[in-house]
């Protein structure tokens, strides 16, 4: 079986955790019998052609498109370009995005669809415009390699339209794949609507859909209005192989409890912040790390120091691949207090790390992780309470510390790329 | 009677914090930027300390004694001169033997601790007044706390401590209808002289020396005179930062030239005489009660200490910090007494404030950090590693009882 894959971004080179996703799946596949071409927006050719064929779309000029591809432009032509928006991108990328950008658009504008576009492949401002040169590309590549795949597979809303072109162009069956959706980025009343409707486009071109948790196909089917038989859940795994545990050495004696993420909304930060001071309030010997940076932080910051906690409660800043395995390796406590997340795979990491985990219950990765202890999100007290008693009952932190690394370990893509296979076969007529 | 006039310049340097990350607490206790604090002295040195003090030499050299100037130099500085440009230290000795030139006490590390502990504070004026004995082989006899910060209970501490004069801003809305040109008492302390900074003519050299769009610009020496002749009182205090001179304003712009002239025309004129803060006092009777029941300064707008514990941050930190007295009052460390009083120091709280858009301009000027979130950070990730250390060395000297 061989599947055409459109994905945003791949190791090594990436932003968000959907590359790292996307690598799990591929290997995996190719572990389940199923060849894979993927195809980004902007490859830099130290990615691993090992498990898949990648496809640089940056190199694909759509000169010789057909006229049904016009068609699909003008389909598409309502997708409106130029005003900003940022997915995933945390604030000090953003800025620099912006920038480069600028610097980008003085030199070469509007090159009328048609020759080569060298896309960033990030997730800058003018994302709507790249989303739609993605789908112009997307489907010029599908009908060169018409012959060489059973199927489509396009991973969240940047990569639907391609998928829809790669279908329309070729007849193969869609199946989408859902990380995260408009209302795990934005509250209720404040979401992106044009992301949103190439969203439900995606979902409703689609064969099939892919949710990585219940609670994402939950959304998709009462948000966006996809019959239930349509949406499968595949939860996702995680790819530990060639990952050494590092040591640290400790500058600190005290226990040390970590929330690593954007500082948004969604992370629900400030909860944690009021665990901490309750917490606090009844021992010491604990410091409180919130690593990472976003749009929150600043308040947070404040919050903080409103409590009269500043002198537990640190703040590190946005950290990069080896810090963060570092600010694991320090913690005694991990804390994920989502009130909204698609999955959530740093709890994962962190349990691999031999580090016990709280997780808020509105987060996918609930579902899945016997071992870790689970919240509502609001419910800082019960958060309060399972820190406390991680911190003060050696039992039980040794006991959810080993029982997590297990579990942890036994989420393997080769599994849940098997999902995923049955998933195609089912659309593969 | 002359009327007098009083110039004093702070010299000031914080000791910066470097970058101290939260992977550093308990592992590095080293909590400073040696080499920015070396290259901006050095900088400074050259621009201003080092020509400034030189012209002020040759002023009281050529006006024969009739020139007269007051210095306060916090201990902070006092320290980086000596490790960095002792060359700086030589040329206030030089000062220092004309006679002319009286030096303030004030708290050694440029500290808030006149707000937060008395002892503190006690401790940190000897401290200080011990180093301007040893470097310049002269006591103070007049008090300028941190940044002209001043209540009636602050007075009434200074007092205590054998001070007859002190200094502080001639706030508006302290003063009402009052002149800052005249000499006041604290009301809990009759017997302590307050003098009081005339902001607007030590704001004209200080602050709009050389900016263009200034309407009086620019400003001369007969000009100058005549406001300061416009002035009624017995008494014209210009207190300003010594950076003043070719740091915030440029030689370009020829603030030294203004400052070598300025003597020579207000004393040929004949209405003004220099004196300093201790002469001022024993010279001027006191008009009346100055009343200040909230804290006092000399910046921003609001001339109150917001500057320093206006926001959260700042209060969070400073109670932190404060709270270690206690502890450390059992530890006989001088080491662990260093840090603490540069942790101290007034700029790490400045550098957290978040009033940048009113006096952004001030703020920015003076401030290493992007932003105060920033600034909050690195200082709370450093003290929380000198509070382990305290709470250690508390922890051995229980073990050894």
């Amino acid at each position: 079986m061989k599947v055409l894959m459109f994905g945003w971004e791949f190791p090594p080179h990436i932003a968000g955790g959907l590359g790292t996703a996307c690598y799990g799946i591929v290997k995996g596949l190719a572990h389940n019998g199923v060849d894979t071409i993927f195809v980004m927006p902007s490859a830099s050719g130290d990615e691993d052609q090992s498990v898949a064929r990648i496809i640089n779309a940056s190199d694909v000029a759509v000169e010789a498109v057909s006229s049904s591809v016009d068609e699909f432009l003008d389909k598409v032509k309502f997708v409106r370009v130029g005003s900003n928006m940022i997915p995933y991108a945390d604030p000090d990328e953003f800025y620099e995005l912006v920038e480069a950008e600028k610097k980008l658009r003085e030199q070469s504008d509007y090159k009328i669809y048609g020759a080569k576009y060298r896309f960033s492949g990030k997730y800058g401002s003018n994302l709507l415009e790249e989303v739609a040169r993605y789908a112009m590309v997307g489907g010029t590549i599908a009908m060169e390699h018409k012959d060489e795949f059973d199927l489509i597979h396009a991973h969240d809303w940047l990569t639907y339209l391609a998928g829809i072109a790669a279908k329309e162009l070729t007849g193969k069956p869609l199946v989408v794949h859902v990380h995260a959706t408009s209302f795990d980025r934005g509250t209720e009343d404040m979401i992106d609507s044009r992301v949103f409707d190439i969203e439900k486009r995606g979902m409703m071109a689609a064969d099939k859909v892919i949710a990585v948790s219940d609670l994402t196909r939950n959304i998709v089917i009462n948000k966006y209005g996809i019959s239930p038989d349509k949406v499968v859940t595949v939860h996702n795994a995680v790819d530990f192989s060639g990952r050494e545990n590092v040591k640290v050495e400790r500058g600190v004696r005290d226990k040390v409890v970590t929330f690593l993420g954007r500082i948004t909304f969604q992370k629900g930060p400030e909860y944690f912040i009021e665990a901490a001071a309750k917490v606090l309030k009844r021992t010491d010997g604990v410091r409180f790390v919130m690593a990472g940076s976003g749009d929150m932080m600043n308040r947070c910051i404040r919050h903080a120091a409103r409590l009269g906690i500043s002198d537990r409660f640190h703040f590190t800043g946005f950290l990069r691949g080896a810090e963060v395995q570092k600010m694991f390796a320090m913690s005694d406590v991990y804390i994920m207090p989502s009130v909204s997340e698609p999955f959530g795979i740093s709890p994962l990491e962190a349990m691999r790390t031999n580090v016990p985990s709280i997780i808020s219950n509105q987060s996918g990765a609930a579902e899945v992780l016997k071992y870790a202890f689970k919240v509502d999100f609001w419910d800082v007290d019960a958060m309060a309470d399972d820190i406390y008693a991680l911190l003060k009952y050696p039992a039980l932190a040794d006991f959810s510390a080993k029982a997590g690394y297990d579990e942890v370990n036994r989420l393997k893509w080769n599994i849940a790329t098997a999902k995923m296979k049955k998933v195609y076969e089912s659309v593969i007529k | 009677m002359k009327k007098s006039i009083c110039l004093y310049f702070q010299v000031h340097q914080p000791t910066r914090l470097r970058l101290y990350r939260f992977f550093d607490i308990g592992k590095d206790s080293h909590y400073y930027d040696d080499f920015a604090n070396r290259t901006i002295l050095h900088r400074i040195a050259q621009k201003c300390y080092l020509p400034m003090n030189r012209l002020l030499l040759d002023l009281i050299r050529k006006h024969g004694g009739d020139f007269k100037v007051t210095f306060s130099i916090t201990g902070s500085a006092l320290e980086q001169f000596d490790r960095y440009e002792p060359e700086v230290i030589e040329s206030f000795k030089e000062l220092a033997a004309t006679g002319c030139v009286e030096f303030l006490a004030e708290t050694y590390y440029h500290s808030l601790a006149s707000l937060a502990n008395e002892g503190e504070f006690k401790h940190q004026v000897e401290k200080h007044v011990k180093a301007i004995e040893d470097h310049f082989g002269v006591t103070p006899t007049a008090f300028r706390n941190t940044e002209l910060i001043y209540s009636d209970t602050i007075g009434r501490q200074v007092y205590d401590l054998g001070f007859k004069t002190m200094l502080t801003e001639g706030a508006r809305h302290i003063l009402g209808w009052k002149s800052p040109d005249y000499i006041y008492t604290d009301p809990l302390q009759k017997h302590l002289k307050v003098l009081l900074r005339n902001y607007s003519l030590s704001d004209d050299i200080a602050f709009r020396f050389s900016d263009k769009g200034w309407q009086d610009w620019p400003l001369t020496g007969e000009k100058y005179l005549s406001w300061l002749k416009a002035a009624e009182g017995d008494i014209i205090n210009l207190f300003m930062d010594y950076e003043t001179f070719g740091e915030h304003q440029k030689e370009a712009s020829g603030i030294f030239d203004f400052m070598g002239y300025l003597p020579e025309v207000i004393l040929s004129d004949g209405t003004f005489e220099f004196t300093t803060p201790t002469r001022a006092a024993r010279k001027h009777k006191a008009v009346a009660d100055i009343e200040v029941q909230d804290p006092i300064s000399w910046a921003d707008e609001e001339r109150d200490v917001t500057a320093w514990l206006g926001n959260e941050l700042q209060q969070d930190a400073y109670n932190k910090l404060y709270e270690q007295a206690e502890k450390l009052a059992l530890l006989n460390n001088a080491v662990l007494w260093e840090d603490f009083g540069h942790l101290q120091e007034s700029d790490h709280f400045y550098y957290m404030s978040t009033k940048f858009f009113s006096d952004g301009e001030v703020h920015r000027y003076f401030n290493p950090y992007n932003t105060p979130y920033e600034a909050f950070i690195n200082y709370m990730n450093a003290l929380s590693d000198f509070i382990i250390r305290i709470d250690d060395a508390v922890a051995t000297n229980i073990d050894k009882d």
